[in-house]
């Protein structure tokens, strides 16, 4: 009776799984040995076994060309969960796609032996333009997505521009309201925006608001420490106000030298402080009888 | 004690290390820490996974839940293969940076966390173990 190729294929998953899987773990193993800090070779095999488990089911049950049927729709679960796990675990998308691709070659080793020496020269061929193909779609897709990922750090960096704006809160007092999460580069361009905005006004004094940022770290504070040295050399000084409690009790834990800058609680401290400095008083008014 | 892996990630730029803080801030509030241990726990996490970032050539951290009987806590484990610390002693002594920082990162983050340890012996990387306790 002749066999469909449907038919020897889900007979080799079904009678040469101990082999395919020993195959398949050692072109991952190979493939991966720069990330085993990310995933031991224990967890790889559970996930690999079961995989195979679902995959001949799914050959036997579904046939081999169409993957959106209910047969199939076991594997694509499983996959789905792989890749959003394996992205949270750090690995590339070529990475993760190795978990499918790798499989290929011990199942052609298979077919190969099944089939016998005389075809072994047209697999052979067969197998090298299915890895050259591979890898071109591959590529293609890491350099979709970095070129994707370069929009979004775009973006990213618009928003810095649009984060860190100087307002003139007085006339001579100069304030920037800092919000979020700091990192080095805002840090920079919030110290570089600042400064030239002193230059250009001759501002003598400016405000540095952290009510918002949700944690000051050596990096942060460094920078805080460097823009209100930069400030004072240009002649203007530099007030870093908004300093909650936590943050506060952190900065004296941390050790960081904030004693040769001015700081105060919250922005209206600040503010009063500056008013003080550029000799203006804030006089409340009598009600006035209407 | 029961320790529960909560998550893993790899550390190789400044976002993951805005990624690390995020996860241990939101873990902590849902969590019922106080402001201030969530504070000084996000703190010393900046410090030591950017350290493995920038002095380690980049590395990998996992953060655990730690279960110890009422007690609830939080460990971060960090780890990488980079050079080590040659001198533990001075470079936890605080003040002395070898990339003309502060230098108050690994002094500053044991006097934040309840429990730090660190080992950094030259030629096998450095592991730094931080935890919280609610
Ligand atoms: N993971 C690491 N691998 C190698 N060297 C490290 C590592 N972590 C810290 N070091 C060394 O220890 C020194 C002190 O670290 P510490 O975090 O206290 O200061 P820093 O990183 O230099 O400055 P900052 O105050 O910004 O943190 C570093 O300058 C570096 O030489
Ligand atoms: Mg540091």
């Amino acid at each position: 009776m002749p066999t469909t190729p449907q038919q020897s294929i889900d007979q080799i998953f079904t009678h040469h799984e101990p082999a395919i899987l020993e195959g398949w773990m050692c072109e991952q193993v190979a493939a991966l040995t720069s990330r085993q800090d990310l995933m031991s070779t224990a967890a790889l095999r559970t996930q690999s076994q079961a995989f195979l488990a679902l995959f001949t089911l799914a050959c036997r049950d579904g046939g081999l060309v169409d993957i959106t049927g209910t047969p199939w729709a076991p594997v694509l679960d499983f996959l789905a969960d792989l890749s959003s796990q394996r992205a949270k675990l750090g690995f590339t998308p070529s990475e993760t796609a190795t978990f499918v691709f790798s499989l290929k070659q011990p199942v052609f080793a298979r077919v190969r032996e099944e089939l016998g020496a005389d075809v072994g020269t047209l697999v052979d061929d067969l197998w090298g333009m299915n890895v050259l193909l591979d890898k071109l779609g591959l590529y293609t897709m890491e350099l979709y997505l970095k070129s994707r990922e370069t929009v979004i750090k775009h973006q990213q960096l618009d928003m810095l521009e649009l984060s860190t704006p100087v307002l003139n809160l007085w006339q001579d007092i100069l304030a920037v309201p800092l919000i979020g999460t700091l990192d080095s580069s805002r840090m920079q361009a919030v110290m570089e925006n600042l400064l030239g905005a002193i230059a250009k006004q001759g501002s003598p004094i400016a405000i540095v608001d952290i009510t918002g940022v949700s944690a000051v770290d050596t990096e942060v504070a460094q920078h805080l420490l460097k823009t209100a040295a930069a400030a004072r050399l240009m002649g203007a000084q530099c007030i870093i106000s908004g300093i909650s409690a936590p943050i506060a009790q952190t900065m004296v834990a941390l050790g960081v030298p904030f004693g040769s800058v001015d700081t105060r609680a919250t922005l209206a401290d600040a503010l009063a402080q500056a008013f003080a400095q550029t000799h203006r008083q804030v006089v409340v008014m009598e009600p006035q009888a209407y | 004690m029961d320790t529960t892996t909560l998550e893993r990630f790899s550390l190789n730029g400044s976002e993951d290390v805005v990624r690390v803080r995020l996860a241990v801030r939101t873990w902590m509030r849902a969590n019922g820490f106080t402001l201030l241990q969530q504070t000084k726990m996000v703190t010393a996490t900046s410090e030591m996974t950017r350290n493995c970032v920038t002095h380690g050539g980049g590395g990998s951290a996992e953060l655990q839940q730690l279960r110890d009987g009422e007690r609830l806590g939080l460990r971060l484990r960090v780890a990488d293969q980079g050079p080590g610390i040659a001198d533990l002693p001075l470079a936890l002594q605080g003040g002395h940076s070898t990339t003309g920082c502060l230098g108050l990162g690994l002094s500053g983050s044991k006097q934040l966390v309840d429990d730090f340890e660190i080992t950094a012996e030259p030629g096998k990387g450095t592991q730094v173990h931080i935890t919280q306790w609610r």
